[in-house]
């Protein structure tokens, strides 16, 4: 009667319990949503940043023009005169995804833009990636390390900062897709079924559609499975898991244009071919064990192991060797520098200059994963409680995601999930543990109270399990104290039977020398309930302060409170405004690589370098203009076709990421290329400086002279807000550039190149008809090549 | 190892050695001379006890080689006797996936004869026998009866199952194919 009663009050709680935990999932997604609309709410509905703006460019093509003409689109307005095709070199995920919603409102009626589908894309996909963290980590550790790890997630700021609402870039949707990957994967492995193993290919495939960090995950599987076979771990549902992703990966890797054949022939995914060899091979061995007797087994492996040894020595040498005989090993730029994070600064100054390849400061990892920063190593030590396949695959999964954030900051994006997991694992056990203290505390005080049958106590304790209900944020943790619960009272019914005359004041306390390590004190169970809920609120507060002031910034439009109110910088799109509607449709425009994006989609003129960074030598050329005296500037662009030059420059405003802040890397750059510039030439005994003792290069360049032309008419000084003193040269012409355009706070200014004189005046006429050798001087009608 | 049972042979050779040596004082050369006979009597000995060592040791080797033969030889029977006991139902599998692993491999000859131009192509056909071959064995896991793990699952499941993944990888070759 009472185990009928427990029972049926149990599957009332389980349903309970269920429907709670959908709700709570729901709430978790909306929250996911909202965190991320400050920037809507505090700004405007806008794209931001530079990346994003190019995403945007190719999703309103992509709607416009359908998705054959986008898979072979060739891209002409962009790194003129070369061009970029666009089919083969993007990650197609995020833009076919934004499509594919836009596509949908319209045929549902419900008229959205493309800007507002583009602009809201990454809030919703933070959802289903919290969603997804829920999956995962019920799969790892149990439901509710599920809800807890879903919660963190929905708030972290490290993944707000990269996928705010208007934060329009491939991590937008390659988190969700990395997560779920994971999910499917350790399905898989937990369930051995060949259905989610297609799915998780799917995934799979969605995820190398969406991100260049593919390579992490067909490197982290690899690793696991090595992992799970060394430490004694195989099991048929580790070959079910692995082998089907591997072939069907790799297939569906290839299939991505901008993959192609890379996906079996660079180094990057060689890791999982050899750990494909490997687990067959340890397949066959665990068959062959299972076959025969032990002796005869042995002497197999003695045939075998001299026999194989010869041939993988051979094998192996021959791979080594082919792979070495390449120059960089096989290996792409971006991945040796993960490895070797010196490799960039000494062989390629553009991946070394992009500020978000720089490492991290350690506040950064306070700012941006808070309180988690302490919960994830005692979530490490809760996989440990059982160690299981899939909590291995956790702790593998955190420990090489922090080395790799520790070599760049954008990769503290890949540290979130893992961080969360861990904390979600942590907590919940550790909230288990207390609650389960409490109440069992609480149950023993009744106990004490009522000494009769244990079909009361039953009773009991399924009334009073119902109080401590509002102490606990998941109603998933009542199972594992119910469960426990439920074997107290059978292993109490027990020892009545056995002893008639104990009291039952004795039998907790036997009992409860049972499960005497896992129960705490009732006084410090409490405090611990109440601090742990403190600390969770600490970091929502954490979160939101970040989201709300730190990250939600579009740094297209800046702003700045003073004292009569809130000031907007506008400079950016006033200027691409100009360019749009005063220049001709076929002129181009030089900048610097960070606003190349920005150009075309706003200005929709045609640039010359962009943020792709695909071609380090015309980047270098472009740097060398900006580093070269006007004269040769000219030439150079005048070779190029350019009309105008964009500069930004902060000097007036105190804008510290302007032209000149930038301007030793485009003299690295250039340097790199072209050997006639070097570093050294601008620099004031190692000093990187602008004012009078500035060196006679440094004032003479094109730079320079772009950002301080007219500079001093502002205050009479020229004193530069951002380098905090006067400049050094001041009264200065420019011969053959004009200026166009400044915007209003002088952050960015365009420029014209002058067209070439038809009359050469004075000793170069001389000159030129004494010889019409090659000359640096500009005159006259011939093209003169600058390079030499 | 084999070199204690000569130890109990070597004594009574330097037995004579010590009463000659109150000798040898008084007559030297003689005494060398009969020193050196000694030695070189003890040096025989002892080349003919190697000699004899070595012998042994050919004989041993030649026995554990002709029992790691005859291990081998039982090694194979023992391997074909207990895989001619597993069901038919899995040595069609097991054929199955030979059949595809020798059409990869000769897909993978003739590539080397003929040179790998449309590599997609190439690709593609051997990533599908790889792929077929490795489903297969994913059937042959999930069906055999031994295999504790899946003795839940039924095999007309896992059958589905093979049957729905090898559509995907099929769909997939066929996109890739060129």
């Amino acid at each position: 009667m009472a185990t009928s009663k427990v029972e049926g009050s149990s599957s009332l709680r389980h349903a309970f319990g269920g429907v709670l935990s959908v709700f709570i999932l729901l709430l978790i997604g909306v929250v996911a949503f909202s965190i991320r609309l400050f920037s809507v709410i505090k700004y405007e509905s806008v794209i931001h940043e530079f990346d994003p703006y190019f995403n945007y460019r190719v999703t309103q093509f992509l709607s416009k023009n359908g998705i054959y003409d986008f898979w072979n689109w060739f891209d002409d307005r962009t790194w003129y005169p070369l061009g970029r095709v666009i089919g083969g070199t993007v990650y197609p995920g995020l833009t076919l995804t934004a499509g594919t919603m836009w596509k949908l409102a319209n045929s549902l009626n419900i008229p959205l833009s493309v800007e507002t589908v583009c602009v809201f894309t990454a809030p919703i996909f933070s959802a289903f990636a919290a969603w997804a963290t829920y999956l995962l980590t019920k799969e790892v550790k149990g439901p509710g390390a599920g809800i807890t790890a879903a919660a963190i997630l929905a708030m972290v700021p490290s993944y707000i900062s990269r996928s705010v609402a208007g934060s329009y870039d491939n991590e937008a949707v390659a988190i969700f897709a990395l997560i779920f990957t994971f999910y499917l994967y350790i399905k898989t492995l937990n369930t051995g079924s060949l259905f989610y193993a297609t799915l998780n290919s799917f995934a799979y495939f969605y995820m190398v559609c969406s991100w260049g960090g593919y390579t992490f995950i067909i490197n982290l599987i690899p690793m696991h499975v090595l992992l799970c076979i060394v430490t004694g771990r195989y099991s048929s549902r580790l070959y079910i898991a692995y082998a089907p992703l591997v072939v069907l990966g790799t297939l569906l890797a290839a299939l991505v244009p901008v993959v192609g054949f890379n996906a079996v022939m660079t180094s990057e995914h060689f890791g999982s071919f050899l750990v494909f060899i490997i687990i067959h091979v340890v397949a066959l061995v665990y068959y062959i064990k299972g076959i025969l007797t032990p002796r005869l087994f042995k002497v197999a492996t003695t045939l075998v192991l001299t026999v194989g040894i010869a041939v993988c020595a051979v094998v192996v040498a021959i791979l080594v060797a082919l792979v070495a005989s390449s120059p960089t090993k096989g290996w792409s730029g971006r991945s040796l520098s993960l490895l070797d994070p010196t490799y960039a600064s000494k062989y390629i100054p553009i991946i070394a200059s992009v500020s978000e390849h720089q490492p991290p400061t350690w506040p950064s990892y306070f700012m941006d994963i808070n309180v988690l920063a302490f919960l994830v190593p005692a979530g490490i030590v809760a996989c440990f409680l059982p160690l299981s396949d899939a909590s291995s695959f956790a702790v593998l999964y955190l420990v090489t995601s922090v080395y790799f954030s520790g070599v760049m900051v954008r990769l503290m994006l890949v540290l979130a999930p893992a961080a969360c997991i861990m904390s979600g694992i942590a907590l919940s056990e550790a909230f288990g543990v207390l609650t389960r203290s409490m109440k069992f505390h609480i149950t023993k005080y009744f106990e004490c109270s009522h000494t009769e049958a244990p079909a009361k106590l039953g009773e009991s304790t399924s009334t009073e399990s119902s109080a401590p209900l509002e102490n606990m944020t998941k109603s998933d943790t009542t199972e594992k104290p119910e469960v426990a619960r439920k074997e107290k009272v059978a292993r109490r019914k027990q020892k009545k039977e056995k002893e008639l005359t104990e009291n039952a004041h004795v039998k907790p306390v036997s009992a409860k020398k049972e499960k005497r390590p896992l129960v705490l004190p009732l006084e410090a169970s409490i405090v611990s309930v109440f601090l742990l809920i403190v600390l969770g609120g600490l970091y929502v507060l954490h979160c939101v302060w970040a989201a709300a002031e730190a990250y939600s910034a579009p740094s297209i439009v800046l702003t700045s409170h003073s004292h009569d109110g809130l000031h907007v910088f506008d400079d950016f799109r006033e200027a691409y405004a100009w360019l749009r509607h005063n220049t001709e449709v076929d002129d181009k425009v030089a900048s610097w690589w960070d606003y190349g994006y920005q150009t075309t989609a706003m200005a929709n003129r045609t640039v010359i370098v962009d943020n792709n960074t695909w071609n380090n030598t015309h980047i270098a050329t472009v740097g060398t203009a900006m580093s070269s005296p006007e004269k040769a500037a000219w030439e150079i662009f005048n070779s190029l076709d350019v009309k105008y030059v964009l500069v930004v420059f902060g000097g007036l405003v105190g804008y510290p990421s302007d032209d000149i802040n930038k301007f030793l890397w485009m003299v690295r750059i250039g340097g790199g290329v072209f050997p006639h510039i070097k570093e050294a030439d601008y620099l004031k005994d190692g000093q990187y400086r602008v004012d009078a003792q500035a060196t006679h290069t440094m004032l003479n360049c094109l730079m320079y002279k772009l950002s301080y032309y007219r500079f001093v008419e502002t205050d009479g000084k020229g004193f530069d807000r951002v380098r905090r003193y006067e400049i050094g040269k001041k009264h200065f012409k420019l011969t053959h550039f004009e200026e166009v355009f400044t915007t209003h706070h002088w952050m960015v200014r365009i420029y014209k190149l002058k067209p070439q004189k038809n009359r050469i005046r004075g000793k170069s006429r001389k000159s030129k008809l004494g010889s019409k050798s090659t000359s640096s001087k500009s005159g006259g009608m011939t093209h003169k090549n600058p390079w030499n | 190892m084999t070199t204690k049972a000569t130890r109990p042979n070597k004594k009574p050779i330097y037995f004579p050695v010590p009463p000659v040596s109150f000798v040898s004082s008084l007559f030297p050369s003689a005494i060398n001379k009969i020193k050196r006979q000694n030695e070189i009597e003890s040096d025989l000995i002892s080349v003919q006890l190697l000699h004899q060592n070595k012998i042994r040791e050919q004989i041993r080797c030649a026995i554990e080689m002709a029992k790691s033969t005859n291990d081998a030889q039982l090694l194979i029977q023992s391997l074909r006797k207990a895989y001619a006991a597993t069901p038919t139902n899995l040595k069609i599998i097991d054929l199955y996936v030979v059949y595809a692993v020798a059409t990869a491999l000769i897909q993978v000859g003739y590539m080397a004869i003929v040179g790998s131009f449309p590599f997609n192509s190439f690709l593609s056909g051997v990533l599908s026998c790889v792929g077929t071959a490795v489903l297969a064995v994913c059937l042959r896991i999930q069906v055999n009866k031994d295999n504790k793990e899946f003795k839940d699952l039924p095999p007309e499941r896992a059958f589905a199952d093979f049957i729905l993944c090898n559509l995907v990888l099929h769909l997939v070759i066929m996109n890739f194919l060129g």
